[in-house]
């Protein structure tokens, strides 16, 4: 675990003979702001940051392996256990990949739900980064407010598919339950509800002169930076490159609807924060139109077959999940099982820039920086 | 009470004093067990919560058991740590906390020390609060609490000195450091109009003082996890605590006395309402302020307080001395 961490460097001036030495300071694997258990090694000069080294791996479970031994519509459930905020999107990913393989018709209704439940999820995983954010900075209460109406989401989850977090709800050719009656209604509520909530959000926090001066011009990077470490998702759109699968290559059924893509280009915490605010009031602009069209009959199940064999070959397909781009790998022999199996964790990749980031920053902006990037251990570790 | 201080010493007075101060130290004791279980309360419900309701009716002893709980724990001290300054290190804390009370006038008759240098006292006192928290950094051996105590006194330090300045233009109008003197001085118009910049000042700086939102840096718990009581459980923490929410009392004491007129009326029609009852009120209004900031506000960071101290802070207080002695030369005939 301690192999790329170099020891500390200890001088003695000549002139006073006072010895100097750098402080190695471990915040984690067990510290309130790593969320999660993740590890960051820096190397301290008074409140300086001199290096951090990441250390991460606590979390890891072998999924890709795993998978080696599962049916595709095993995968499914391990899939919810990586980003754990955003299950909905990684099992979108999975299937995606196997009926692009097979070539599948998804029916209007289920992709609909897939829609829903994707952009309620986007909801709730910003509301989360949004808590716990402000929490990091040191305000409490943001954190239950935002908890207050993620838990509306859950609850809407709960009711279409029985399960809060992990919700294993998508198949390959479909989703597995249909919306309960009256559920649709209930969205349509929440989404008025929230778009009211955003505003009351704003006024709390956005304004807020003391956390402006925390984050405004902390752990910036340009658009090649961004390029170069391959960031995705806001961290991405924060430097001013318009890049947001839904729209670029539009899955599910995206191209039918109108909405923006909230670009930044300061490349800073304000724009990252500005960027999920905003993609927040975009999700519920999807939804509204979503709500709106929503097929009142027909299937929610394709015709697939029995065992769901892709033809041997491989594919790689990638959505847009709240952190960047997930991707989804499969190598197929022909069998019922993946022979390789690879998921692209936007949490994973996004998480390479922050030694870059944290160099010479000062320690109290170790936090802001980190949370900015908006990491859920469990996609890092997979 | 005034009689009794002045009496010469003997057995039977040395007795009085000792039921006082235990008195007093009853009231402190109950006034940190519900200041703590009302901080819970009042946050909880700005946060959607109901905060504690288990411990007792209503929750009310909720605290109590915690303080039991943190009394009876096992005394845990780090194998490495500074065994003589990690002991001395609560106590440092605690007994200045307590000691600034004597000088405070609760009301006209209840004062343990009438002191003539009254403000100077209560400085000076809390001023050595900063070395408990800077050895309590140190004698822990730890990291986290070594950062969290040299940030705490680099900023306790910092804030002193706007309290300090920002307290002279109150003690310029009236001519005096005695407390006592400063409230029956107020009792045309409290300094907080007259004194405005100079209240504002202060508020802000007594909350750097005391460690709380959003000066609470020295805890920062997303950063320092505990700061500089990191290495601190049982009793010696309790000590921590109780010497932190002494000192908010202390602090809220003050601000009444200085600022916003002790125990006098808001309106001398209101006279018959005893001047207790005037006090705690607008000390309550301090204390919910308090709880009020920790609900709402976020931290700030190290760097940025120092500035806000020394760039914004100070200056402010500074002028606020200046526009005082303006306008107490004009009143008296200067410029004439």
């Amino acid at each position: 675990m301690n192999r790329n961490i170099t020891l500390t460097n200890v001088e003695t001036s000549s002139d006073t003979g006072i010895r100097t030495e750098e402080m190695l300071l471990n915040v984690g694997p067990q510290h309130p702001s790593t969320h999660g258990v993740f590890r960051l090694v820096v190397k301290i000069d008074g409140e300086t940051i001199k290096e951090a080294t990441p250390v991460m791996g606590y979390l890891h479970r072998g999924t890709e392996k795993l998978a080696e031994d599962l049916t595709y519509t095993q995968i499914i459930p391990y899939t919810d256990r990586m980003d754990y905020l955003s299950a909905m999107t990684n099992n979108y990913v999975i299937c995606h990949a196997v009926e692009t393989m097979m070539g599948l018709e998804i029916p209007e209704r289920a992709q609909f739900l897939r829609l829903i439940a994707m952009e309620l999820n986007r909801i709730a995983s910003h509301l989360v980064w949004w808590g716990t954010y402000l929490l990091d900075l040191g305000a409490l209460g943001p954190f239950l407010y935002a908890f207050r109406d993620r838990e509306k989401i859950l609850d809407l989850f709960n009711e279409l598919c029985g399960a809060r977090m992990t919700f294993n709800y998508m198949r390959i050719g479909g989703v597995k339950w249909d919306a309960p009656p009256g559920w649709i209604d209930k969205v349509k509520d929440f989404v008025q509800y929230m778009k009211k909530e955003i505003k009351d959000y704003h006024r709390l926090v956005t304004g807020n002169e003391i956390f402006l001066h925390r984050i405004k011009g902390i752990g910036k990077f340009d658009a090649q930076t961004a390029l170069d470490y391959s960031l995705s998702g806001v961290m991405l759109r924060s430097t001013g490159i318009k890049w947001d699968l839904r729209k670029d290559e539009p899955y599910c059924i995206y191209d039918r609807f109108e909405f923006d893509v909230p670009t930044g280009t300061d490349g800073d915490c304000y724009t990252r924060y500005q960027l999920r605010m905003a993609e927040i009031e975009q999700s519920l602009h999807i939804l509204e139109q979503a709500l709106e069209q929503f097929p009142s009959g027909g299937e929610i199940m394709g015709k697939v077959p029995r065992v769901i064999r892709p033809p041997a070959g491989e594919t790689f397909v990638r959505i847009e999940a709240p952190r960047g781009e997930i991707g989804c790998y499969i190598a197929s022999q022909g069998k019922d099982k993946p022979w390789r199996l690879k998921f692209r964790r936007p949490s994973f990749v996004n998480l390479q820039i922050l030694p870059k980031l944290l160099q010479g920053e000062n320690i109290a902006n170790m936090i802001a920086i980190l949370g900015s990037i908006d990491i859920v251990l469990g996609e890092v570790d997979c | 009470m005034r009689e009794l201080l002045q009496q010469t010493p003997s057995l039977e007075t040395a007795l009085w004093f000792l039921l006082a101060a235990i008195a007093l130290l009853a009231v402190l004791l109950a006034f940190v067990t519900y200041a703590i279980y009302f901080e819970r309360k009042v946050i909880g419900w700005m946060q959607l919560r109901i905060g504690p309701n288990r411990v007792g009716p209503l929750g009310l002893l909720q605290t109590v058991a915690d303080v039991a709980k943190l009394l009876i724990k096992e005394d845990i001290r780090p194998k490495n740590a500074d065994r003589a300054l990690f002991t001395l290190a609560p106590i440092l804390a605690y007994a200045p906390a307590f000691a600034v009370l004597a000088a405070m006038p609760f009301t006209e008759s209840i004062q343990f020390a009438d002191l003539g240098i009254g403000i100077l006292y209560y400085i000076a006192l809390s001023g050595i609060t900063v070395l408990a928290v800077i050895t309590a950094g140190w004698a822990s051996n730890n990291k986290y609490s070594l950062i969290g105590g040299l940030r705490s006194a680099a900023q306790m330090i910092s804030y002193e000195v706007p309290l300090v300045m920002s307290v002279v233009g109150v003690v310029m109008m009236t001519g005096s450091m005695n407390l006592r003197e400063i409230v029956e001085a107020q009792r045309d118009v409290w300094n907080i109009v007259p004194q405005f910049l100079g209240f504002c000042v202060f508020l802000v700086a007594a909350q750097a003082e005391l460690n709380r939102t959003p000066f609470d840096l020295p805890e920062a718990e997303s950063e320092l996890v505990a700061g500089y009581h990191v290495e601190y459980s049982g009793f010696r923490f309790a000590m921590f605590m109780l010497a932190e929410y002494v000192y908010m009392f202390g602090m809220g004491t003050l601000i009444t006395v200085l600022f916003l007129g002790g125990w006098l009326p808001i309106h001398p029609a209101l006279d018959f309402i005893p001047g207790i009852v005037w006090f705690v009120l607008k000390f309550s209004l301090y204390v919910f302020f308090q709880f009020w900031l920790r609900a709402t506000m976020p931290r700030m960071r190290a760097d940025q307080l120092m500035s806000f101290a020394w760039k914004v802070l100070l200056p402010a207080a500074l002028v606020n001395i200046l526009l005082t002695a303006v306008v107490i030369s004009w009143q008296s005939g200067m410029f004439s």
